[in-house]
C-alpha cells in the first residue's frame, strides 16, 4: 500500500429510516451483518496469507463481494438453495453451515464433507442447501432454473438463488438459464456480482450492453443495477426479488456492481492488466469500510466495538485452521468411492490406490 | 407380453416409470405436444399433463442444466436429446457437473438424471444425424451408459435407468427403431445394468456388438453357421458397467474374439474391449482379437453403408481369425 487508504464513499441513508425498513430488531440485525463481513474479512485475510505460505493449495478471496453475500445469506430462507459461484462461501456460513467444517475443506482434510475432492473455496453444505460448484463459469445457472421448477412442482415456497460473475454473462448457461425461466416464470433470483473483472478481462470487453441488467429484458423480466457495495440497497433489493420469485412472480436478475479488492485468486497477478488507480477507487467502495464507517458515524456500532468483533473473529478463524492443520487428509481408499452408488468392479476402478 | 417396436418399447416404459412414480418426468424438444421427432414421448402429454411432460426451448445445455437441478432436489428427470449428434453444447453439463456432482460433493448431491438419446446410423441422415459416439461417455467417470438392441431390453433397460441412482446415458438405435418387433413383458420390466445377454451361443469366436450392430453380429453368426464356423453373439447392453464375466468366460470358450460397433474405430469401445480381453484373456485367445467398426471419417451421408459395418464384413473377420489360429 503506496498510500493511505481513500476515505470510503459514505453511505447516504438516514438511520431512521434504516430502523424503519428494518424493523424493531434493526440494531440487532445491523450488528449481526457486520460480525458476518468481519468473519469474511479474517478468512480472506489469513487464508491468502496461508496460500502464500503453501499450507492450502488455492484461495480465491471474497473482498469486495461482502455486502451481497451477507445479505443474501440472512435475507434467504431456510428452505431456499443456493447454487454458488466462486466467492459465495460466506452465503454457506451465515445458512449455518459451520466455519470449523468450512476451514476443514479449504485444508482438504478426512473431515471435509466432500472428502477432499476438489480445490479449496469449492464447498459441499447440503444442511444449507448449499449446492456443489464447479470451477466451470456459468453451469450453475440452468442448474438453479431446474432446482426452482422442482419446488414448484413440488409446491414448496422457495426460491433458487443463482449466483455469478459478470464473465458468466457471456456463457451458454447464462442465456439457457435465463431463458427457461423467463418462458416458465420460474421462483429463481440471479445474482450477478460485477466486480467488473473476468480475471484479466474488464466488463466493458466483456459485453456491450449499457448494463448488465438490461439483459434480462430480452428474456422478459425485470433487470436493476444496484450498487453491491452498499449493504442498505444490496438488502433492499435482493429482498424484493426474493419476496417477487415466492409470491409467484418470476424471476429477477440482479446486476450487483462491486470492485474486486484482490487479485482474481491466489494465482492471478493483476498488476499486469489492471490500471494504477483501480486498488484506490476499490478501496473507496470497500463495502465494509463504507458500512463501518455508517455504523461508527451513526452509533450504532462504534469503532471500538468493531475492532472486539473484528478480533472475535480473528480468533475464530485462527481457532479453526489449528484444527484443521491437526487433521489428516483423507484415506486413499476414499479415492473409489461416491464415482457411483456402488463402486463398479474392476475395471472402472484403475487399480487399488 | 405384447408385441411391439424398439421405439414403441421406450414409449412403455417411459409410461410405465411415470404411473409409478410421480416424481419421474421428461423434458426435451418436441417431446410433448408432438409427442418426439420419433414419437418416443407420443401419448405421455395426454397421460401426465405439461408439468411432466416438458416442451422446452432449444438448447442442450438448458435441458440437462435444468434436468440436473431437479434431480438434486429430488425428482427423476428422463431428458432426451433428439439426435446423439446435438448432444454436445450439454456435453459440459453432462461431463462437468452430472458425471461429477456425487463425487465432489462427497456423497452429499447424488445427481440421478437419464439423458436419452437416438443414435447411429442407417437412416440417411449425414454427418449430424448418423453419429455413434458412446465413447465419450464411457471414458467419463461417473457415467452409465446403456444401448439395448431390442424392444424388451429397450423398455427394461430404461426402467433401471431411471431406477438407478446414478446418472445414465441412454442411447436408442435409430435405425432399428422400427425395424425390429418384438415381445414385451407388461408391467415394471426391469432388465439389469451389467448382465450382457448372449444371443446366439457358439464355440469358435466370439462376436461382441450392441445396439443396432446386435442384428447385424446375428445375420454373420447364420451365415458362418453354414460355413462350418460356430459364432457366439453377445450383446454386451451396457457398456458402463460391462458384463466383464460374461465377456471373458466367452473368450475363454471360444479362443477367439470380434468386437463390432458403427462408431470410428480409434479409441472406440472396441479399444478397451480389446484391451480387457488382452490383458485377462492373453492365454485363451487362439488368435489376433479382431475390430468391426466405422471408418475414422466424419459420418459420410452417400456412402453410409461404406461405412456401416454389415454382416459380410463382420463374417469375414470372423473367419479370418477362425483361419488364423
Amino acid at each position: 500500500m503506496s498510500a493511505a487508504a481513500p476515505a470510503p464513499v459514505p453511505l447516504p441513508q438516514d438511520p431512521a429510516e434504516v430502523a424503519r425498513a428494518w424493523g424493531p430488531s434493526a440494531r440487532d440485525r445491523a450488528r449481526r451483518a457486520f460480525e458476518w463481513m468481519a468473519l469474511s474479512r479474517a478468512l480472506d485475510a489469513r487464508m491468502q496469507a496461508l496460500q502464500r505460505q503453501g499450507r492450502i493449495g488455492f484461495y480465491g478471496a471474497a473482498m469486495g463481494h461482502e455486502a451481497i453475500n451477507v445479505a443474501a445469506g440472512l435475507l434467504s430462507s431456510r428452505e431456499d438453495w443456493i447454487f454458488p459461484g466462486l466467492r459465495e462461501q460466506l452465503v454457506a456460513l451465515v445458512r449455518g453451515h459451520a466455519l470449523g467444517t468450512y476451514v476443514q475443506h479449504l485444508f482438504a482434510t478426512a473431515r471435509d464433507p466432500a472428502r477432499g475432492r476438489q480445490m479449496p473455496c469449492h464447498p459441499t453444505a447440503a444442511e444449507v442447501h448449499y449446492v456443489s460448484m464447479s470451477s466451470v463459469i456459468g453451469t450453475q445457472i440452468s442448474q438453479a432454473v431446474g432446482a426452482a421448477r422442482a419446488m414448484r412442482a413440488r409446491r414448496v415456497p422457495a426460491v433458487a438463488l443463482a449466483f455469478f460473475g459478470d464473465g458468466a454473462t457471456s456463457s451458454n448457461d447464462f442465456h439457457a438459464g435465463l431463458n427457461f425461466a423467463g418462458v416458465d416464470r420460474l421462483p429463481v433470483v440471479f445474482l450477478c456480482a460485477n466486480n467488473q473483472w473476468a480475471i484479466s478481462m474488464p466488463v466493458e470487453r466483456q459485453s456491450a450492453a449499457p448494463t448488465l441488467a438490461s439483459k434480462a429484458g430480452a428474456y422478459g423480466f425485470d433487470g436493476k443495477r444496484i450498487d453491491g457495495t452498499d449493504l442498505f440497497r444490496v438488502w433492499q433489493a435482493i429482498g424484493g426479488a426474493l419476496d417477487l420469485a415466492r409470491s409467484g412472480g418470476g424471476p429477477t436478475l440482479l446486476e450487483l456492481r462491486v470492485f474486486r479488492m484482490t487479485a482474481h485468486s491466489s494465482s492471478d497477478d493483476p498488476t499486469r492488466y489492471q490500471p494504477t488507480d483501480w486498488n484506490e477507487r476499490a478501496r473507496a467502495h470497500d463495502p465494509v469500510r463504507r458500512y463501518s464507517e455508517w455504523l461508527d458515524r451513526h452509533g450504532w456500532l462504534p469503532l471500538a466495538a468493531q475492532a472486539e468483533v473484528e478480533a472475535t473473529a480473528d480468533r475464530t478463524v485462527r481457532a479453526a485452521i489449528e484444527e484443521a492443520e491437526a487433521t489428516p487428509p483423507p484415506a486413499p481408499a476414499t479415492l473409489l468411492e461416491d464415482v457411483f452408488a456402488a463402486p463398479l468392479s474392476d475395471p472402472y476402478a484403475g487399480g487399488t490406490p | 407380453m405384447t408385441e411391439m417396436t424398439l421405439v414403441q418399447a421406450v414409449n412403455r416404459g417411459l409410461h410405465e416409470a411415470m404411473k409409478g412414480d410421480p416424481d419421474v418426468l421428461v423434458l426435451g424438444e418436441d417431446v410433448g405436444v408432438d409427442g418426439g421427432v420419433f414419437r418416443a414421448t407420443e401419448g405421455l402429454i395426454k397421460e401426465f399433463g405439461p408439468d411432466r411432460v416438458i416442451d422446452t426451448p432449444l438448447s442442450e445445455c438448458g435441458i440437462v442444466g435444468t434436468a440436473i437441478g431437479m434431480a438434486l432436489y429430488g425428482l427423476k428427470p428422463v431428458a432426451e436429446i433428439q439426435f446423439l449428434d446435438f448432444i454436445y453444447p450439454a456435453f459440459d453439463q453432462i461431463v462437468s457437473e452430472l458425471a461429477k456432482f456425487r463425487f465432489r460433493s462427497g456423497g452429499q448431491y447424488p445427481c440421478h438424471v437419464v439423458v436419452r438419446a437416438p443414435y447411429g446410423g442407417g437412416i440417411k441422415g449425414g454427418l449430424y444425424h448418423s453419429q455413434s459416439t458412446e465413447a465419450y461417455f464411457c471414458h467419463t467417470a461417473g457415467l452409465k451408459v446403456a444401448i439395448p438392441s431390442t424392444p424388451a431390453d429397450a423398455k427394461g433397460l430404461l426402467l433401471s435407468a431411471i431406477h438407478d441412482e446414478d446418472p445414465v446415458i441412454f442411447l436408442e438405435p435409430k435405425r432399428i427403431y422400427r425395424a425390429v418387433s418384438g415381445e414385451v413383458p407388461d408391467g415394471d420390466h426391469r432388465v439389469p445394468f451389467g448382465s450382457a445377454r448372449t444371443v446366439v451361443p457358439g464355440d469358435d469366436v466370439s462376436i461382441f456388438a450392441y445396439g443396432a450392430m446386435v442384428p447385424v453380429a446375428t445375420e454373420a453368426a447364420e451365415a458362418l453357421r453354414g460355413e462350418g464356423i460356430s459364432a457366439e453373439v453377445v450383446d454386451l447392453r451396457t457398456l458402463v458397467p460391462l458384463d466383464e464375466a460374461t465377456v471373458l468366460a466367452s473368450v475363454e470358450k471360444t479362443g477367439r474374439a470380434v468386437v463390432v460397433h458403427e462408431a470410428a474405430r480409434f479409441c472406440g469401445f472396441g479399444a478397451e474391449l480389446s484391451a480387457i480381453l488382452a490383458e485377462k484373456a492373453f492365454y485363451s485367445l487362439k488368435a489376433p482379437i479382431a475390430r468391426v467398426t466405422g471408418f475414422d471419417t466424419p459420418f459420410p451421408y452417400a456412402l453410409e453403408n461404406v461405412y456401416l459395418p454389415n454382416a459380410a464384413r463382420v463374417a469375414h473377420a470372423a473367419r479370418a481369425t477362425v483361419r488364423s489360429g
